[in-house]
């Protein structure tokens, strides 16, 4: 698993992706966090934090796409299906190492808190709270997108289909959208799944053990997914 | 002969018995058996699209079979494919590169994959690049690499962690004609410590290199065995082309008189004064001394006596084609 988590995570330096997505990220947050924050003067990162869960729709895919396509499309999954490694731990491997480029871009943002500090007294735990949800809300959207790109040799197709799942959960979150459709069972189907909303408790500073399990258990759902996904197609017949 | 058998399944490094993959209602490879005895080089004909990728992929574990078993060193591939993938090397069609490493990283990155030590990593290394002669290129970029040098990587890795067998699946297709001997002559060197199977359309290729040929089409066996018993199964005649010097009618009488001679057919004019002649004759009977005696009484000296071998192109030709008119039939 480490070896394939290191030559993913390699991949991602050495190609603009990495750069791309947290530049991009970056960027985005960079210019929320001046308007909310600086420029009216608002201590409260948390809720800029959680403003920021529509970027993932765009950026998750930019991390994802090539996940899995790429290797099919290259052929290079029949050296690693045909080495003596697991596909779980192939798995595991390309998705850490997308987590991971996650991770980093998080740690580069923690400036702009530092910047509060210097002006401010905001509550440490509380914005670390929020960073630790902000961190599972993306693990979990990158868990989705790491399935989808299983799911196709094409990158742009994995990209696009990605932004589209992710899309309709942020969707499913959204409240006036629910009581327009008011179909009980698509509102409660789309609550269960509401990834973005999970969100929230964290960002009120609130550590709790089933938001966490949620997400944990989510990420682990799909990364099964993912491997059935890859063991079904070596099966298939069609 | 099912003793034999038994006793030829004991020996082998490779068994397969009646491995079948079926793609919608199409067989890709139907009810295959075959094995392959250690030290081996063992080589699989075909034409494109004829089952000898499905076969090789199901032996590496990349895809599964619909039926059938294929055992590895005793290892049934599905049941326990980390043993038998521990014991392949495989290089599929397509080199499988990541084009953006070096091939020291890229045969580092294969090392850990197959769980080659970090103690022996280096000299593993250093082993199979001196082996490919890709010393030079080790710090270049895979991308950069000429096709050549990428289908080297490619079997370099597949050399790693000194698998029992190896698999190659086209190995020289797309290599310039001097790249070509190179790696047949590679393959030949290796076959001394592997035991190998090797897939090609190429019928020379085969004969140049295998011990054993296996023919393979529309996912069928179609004939294995030697390359010398092949030859002899295809019948018992064989041809020769003779030029003689001043032919005339009588010739071709005298020639017809030999003891032996089936068929005699004159080619044309191919040198001044000379003409040729296609010889059929029974295998069982060696027709040149008789010929050479014939004409010498005519007093027309033979200056050129060019005996056929039956080359794999015609066996291979005889056994798919008896199949092809059959199936064109039924279409």
């Amino acid at each position: 698993m480490f070896s394939v988590y290191k030559r993913e995570l390699q991949s991602f330096f050495l190609s603009p992706i990495a750069y791309v997505f947290m530049g991009f990220f970056l960027l985005v947050t960079g210019l929320f966090f001046a308007t909310t924050n600086i420029l009216s003067q608002q201590a409260s990162y948390n809720s800029m934090l959680g403003n920021m869960s529509f970027l993932f729709m765009l950026t998750v895919p930019i991390l994802t796409m090539r996940l899995l396509s790429e290797e099919r499309k290259n052929k290079t999954d029949q050296l690693l299906l045909t080495s003596p490694v697991s596909v779980l731990s192939i798995v595991l491997g390309k998705y850490l190492a997308a987590v991971s480029v996650f991770g980093i871009t998080l740690v580069v943002s923690f400036i702009y808190p530092l910047t509060l500090f210097t002006f401010g007294n905001p509550s440490f735990v509380e914005i670390m709270t929020g960073y630790i949800g902000f961190f599972l809300l993306g693990a979990a959207l990158i868990a989705v997108g790491l399935l989808i790109s299983s799911l196709s040799e094409n990158q742009v197709v994995s990209a696009v289909s990605t932004f589209g799942v992710l899309l309709v959960l942020y969707l499913g979150g959204v409240d006036i959208l629910m009581q327009i459709i008011n179909v009980s069972w698509i509102n409660s189907l789309l609550n269960w799944f509401s990834v973005y909303n999970r969100y929230e408790t964290f960002g009120q500073g609130l550590l709790g053990v089933a938001p966490i399990v949620y997400y944990l258990s989510f990420c682990a759902v799909f990364l099964f997914f993912t491997v059935r996904s890859i063991e079904r197609r070596r099966w298939s017949e069609v | 002969m099912q003793l034999n058998e038994t006793a030829i399944a004991q020996n082998a490094v490779i068994s397969v018995e009646n491995l079948s993959k079926r793609y919608g209602d199409k067989l890709a490879v139907d009810n295959v058996s075959f094995h392959v005895d250690r030290g081996e080089i063992v080589g699989f004909l075909g034409r494109n699209g004829a089952g000898k990728t499905t076969t090789m992929n199901m032996l590496t574990g990349y895809i599964s079979s619909s039926g059938g078993s294929a055992k590895v060193d005793g290892f049934d591939v599905l049941s326990d494919p980390f043993e038998v993938k521990k014991r392949i090397g495989y290089l599929p069609e397509q080199p499988p590169l990541y084009m953006d490493m070096t091939v020291n990283e890229y045969l580092t990155f294969c090392c850990n994959i197959k769980n080659v030590t970090k103690a022996q990593r280096a000299s593993q290394m250093d082993d199979v690049c001196e082996t490919m002669n890709i010393q030079d290129m080790r710090k270049r970029m895979i991308k950069n690499l000429s096709k050549g040098y990428k289908q080297r990587v490619g079997m370099a890795q597949a050399l790693l962690a000194n698998p029992q067998v190896l698999i190659l699946d086209e190995p020289t297709v797309g290599l310039d004609p001097r790249q070509i001997i190179e790696i047949r002559n590679l393959i030949k060197r290796l076959g001394k410590a592997h035991t190998i199977i090797l897939s090609s359309h190429i019928l020379n290729e085969v004969e140049d290199v295998c011990e054993r040929v296996i023919i393979i089409d529309r996912g069928q066996i179609v004939a294995q065995d030697t390359m010398a018993n092949l030859a002899r199964s295809i019948g018992n005649i064989s041809r020769m082309t003779v030029r003689v010097l001043g032919a005339d009618k009588q010739v071709m009488r005298a020639i017809h008189g030999v003891d032996g001679v089936t068929m005699v057919d004159e080619l044309g004019v191919k040198e001044e004064g000379c003409m040729d002649y296609i010889i059929e004759c029974t295998r069982a009977i060696d027709v040149r001394k008789g010929l050479f005696f014939a004409l010498a009484k005519l007093g027309k000296p033979i200056m050129q006596l060019r005996p056929h071998d039956v080359t794999l192109e015609d066996i291979f030709l005889q056994l798919t084609t008896a199949d092809n008119s059959e199936s064109e039939e039924k279409n």
